[in-house]
């Protein structure tokens, strides 16, 4: 039935045969892969740190020098030890969140885009209803109903209200390779649904699984810091958002203490950006349509192109005899 | 016909979101194991500021305005009737005070920076990422990184640094607040004057993120819909290049549409934090002194009034672009 657009689909999908010559990894991929890289050493780097994030080393913000890198916090520790365990739980808390909210929106979304019928709009309508109220307004909710928060149940929390756009992302890519031929192949041959959904569907949207779980774990990362600003983090442990918090409760930024609250918003913004471009990057190699910067080439294969019409038209009007082919020989 | 089909239909599937928000924001503080008046009354008491007659007072009027005695379903309905009569509540931290009072209170700040901050953001945004797309080479490339790294810095981050950097160090705007001390908020110019010195920092720290955000989703819609079929087509039929790009923007400017519904919401979550790092005296600020005080009737109601706001935001913005685009129009009217 899907005859007519089969072909233009799989020419875009075809494995290619040497993937990595054809991946064109551009610049900024290996920017993101380095940022990334960079803020998971340092977050390991805190396992080899002397000092203990809980120790106290000084007093109320004491400025870098004497041994601290970067001085100490409003409770006298060291700001360095803080950050590097802060950063350390802002990933785990990104990585579970992420694979919670992929995994949530990947089910959701090949169910829906496979299945169709009433199935889709009742999963898309619910989707769409999730995905109107805003998440932090449902994480607020939630942290305060918790007696108690741990960075695992924060973690599951924000993976449980960020996985609609997912669902979204892959329905709408689920229900176009649920058309192809392969998969009417699948189904003649008796192949069971989670079969076909795990092994005919899922690997031709992998790749757009990968970019969206790379964007949740650093939505979640933000997150977390964002409820941990407003008074609403794990209790009992070190995060990049929580020590942005103590940090503007005492008043760190109107005092002109930066080696309080500069590094977690640096770390913060590295790693946001760090995901998106990683993103981005990948968009470009899995989706050939948006590479630019090639501009160049572009143009010359227009005006090859021109000059290629420009020379079909010469022969074409005093042959004279070419037009009329209709009848599709062969 | 088919435009109010569509209308009535969008209509159909945000009252669902409303109640579906409602719900929540009734049933989650709900889920507290034991009485959620117990929890909020022990810790009110643990902070030793309340006596023991103020403590039972509070107990009792809770018990009695919110009905914890009777059934879940007759306190929903119960909650229901008041939010629709505009009954916030009142407030636990500051006993005598409405939620409404409250919330009225910190409203105005809170819209008169975002709404500028969507509009200007959404328009200058959608316009630099236009340019960016068709001038290509190198104001591509510099306009889509800066556009990129602006948009993937949260609000609150930019908020700090531009606090620290502007008002701080460089001392050319003032530090925290909404107005200077031993001034009240009244419609004078003097007021105004001295409000909008402090007005500039929140509006920008949400503004220049919003535009990046912005600019990096019309760029990559406008570069999609550069390699359309139809474009070579209008190209091969000599159409000038100044038609094709009208053609272009267009065309890629109805996906922005949707795309602002979903920014909105971000913005609106981005704001309460950046809201906090100035001490601005919004909902944002109003939320954070609610959480750290337990007052279970502020927050829920900020909760209720920014979900809402969203909600309606996003409706009216589907509203435009069902009547912008009129595929819309005859999809819904057909099969899909």
């Amino acid at each position: 039935m899907s005859t007519p657009n089969a072909p233009v689909t799989d020419e875009k999908a075809a494995p290619r045969s040497n993937p990595f010559r054809s991946f064109n990894f551009s610049g900024r991929f290996w920017i993101s892969l380095m940022l990334i890289v960079g803020v998971i050493a340092l977050g390991l780097a805190g396992y080899l740190y002397p000092t203990s994030p809980g120790e106290k080393v000084g007093s109320l913000y004491d400025p870098p020098g004497a041994g601290l890198l970067l001085g100490t916090d409003n409770f006298g520790h060291d700001v360095l030890a803080v950050l590097m365990a802060g950063t350390r739980t802002s990933l785990i808390i990104g990585l579970v969140a992420g694979i919670v909210a992929t995994s949530i929106g990947v089910v959701i979304g090949l169910l829906a885009g496979y299945v169709g019928g009433w199935f889709e709009e009742l999963l898309m309508g619910a989707t769409n209803v999730v995905l109107a109220i805003p998440s932090i307004i449902v994480l607020i909710l939630i942290s305060i109903s918790l007696p108690q928060s741990t960075i695992w149940s924060l973690a599951i929390v924000i993976g449980i209200t960020s996985w609609p756009w997912t669902a979204r992302a892959v329905r709408a890519q689920a229900s176009s390779v649920a058309t192809r031929e392969h998969v009417d192949v699948a189904r003649l041959s008796g192949a069971r649904l989670p079969g076909i959904l795990l092994r005919d569907v899922l690997p031709y949207i992998l790749s757009y699984t990968v970019m969206a779980f790379v964007l949740q774990v650093s939505g979640a990362i933000l997150a977390e810091a964002a409820l941990s600003m407003l008074g609403l983090g794990p209790s009992g442990a070190n995060s990049l958002g929580i020590q942005l918090h103590w940090a503007l409760a005492f008043q760190a930024v109107g005092g002109g203490a930066w080696w309080a609250f500069l590094p977690p918003t640096i770390i913060l913004t590295l790693v946001s950006f760090g995901f998106l471009l990683l993103q981005s990057s990948l968009d470009e190699v899995f989706n050939p349509r948006l590479r630019r910067g090639k501009r160049k080439q572009m143009k010359q294969a227009a005006a090859r192109r021109a000059e290629e019409a420009r020379l079909l038209a010469e022969q074409a009007f005093p042959a004279d005899a070419e037009p009329t082919r209709a009848g599709d020989p062969a | 016909m088919t435009l109010g089909r569509y209308i009535v239909r969008k209509a159909g599937w945000y009252l669902v979101a409303l109640v579906a928000a409602v719900s929540l924001n009734f049933l989650l503080p709900r889920l507290v194991p034991g009485n959620p008046v117990d929890v909020i009354v022990s810790n009110l008491a643990r902070g030793g500021s309340i006596t023991g007659e103020q403590q039972k007072q509070i107990y009792e009027g809770f018990v009695a305005e919110f009905g914890l005695d009777a059934p879940l379903w007759q306190q929903f309905l119960t909650y229901l009737g008041k939010v629709f009569t505009g009954d916030l509540g009142t407030s636990f931290a500051n006993y005598p005070a409405s939620v409404n009072d409250l919330v009225g209170q910190a409203l105005p700040w809170s819209v008169a920076v975002q709404l500028p901050a969507v509009l200007i953001g959404w328009i200058v945004g959608n316009l630099v990422g236009a340019i960016a797309a068709f001038r290509g080479g190198n104001w591509d490339r510099s306009v889509f990184t800066s556009a990129l790294f602006l948009s993937a810095m949260p609000y609150y981050c930019l908020s700090i640094l531009l606090l620290y950097g502007l008002a701080v160090v460089a001392g050319i705007f003032p530090v925290g607040g909404a107005y200077s001390l031993g001034l009240t908020p009244e419609f004078s110019v003097e007021f105004l004057w001295d409000a909008v010195s402090y007005y500039w920092l929140p509006f920008l720290s949400l503004v220049v993120v919003f535009i990046g955000g912005q600019a990096v989703g019309m760029r990559s819609m406008a570069i999609y819909e550069l390699g359309g079929d139809y474009v070579n087509y209008a190209r091969a039929m000599g159409i000038r290049d100044n038609k094709i790009t009208q053609y272009i923007f267009r065309n890629a400017m109805l996906p922005q549409i949707t795309g602002l519904a979903l920014a909105i919401g971000t913005l609106v979550g981005g704001a309460l934090i950046t809201e906090l790092v100035f001490s601005y005296p919004g909902v944002g600020t109003l939320l954070f002194n609610a959480i750290t005080q337990n007052d279970y009737p502020v927050i829920q109601a900020i909760t209720l009034i920014i979900t809402v706001a969203v909600l309606v935001a996003n409706f009216l913005v589907e509203i435009a672009y069902g009547i912008i685009d009129p595929r819309i129009r005859a999809a819904s009217a057909g099969e899909k």
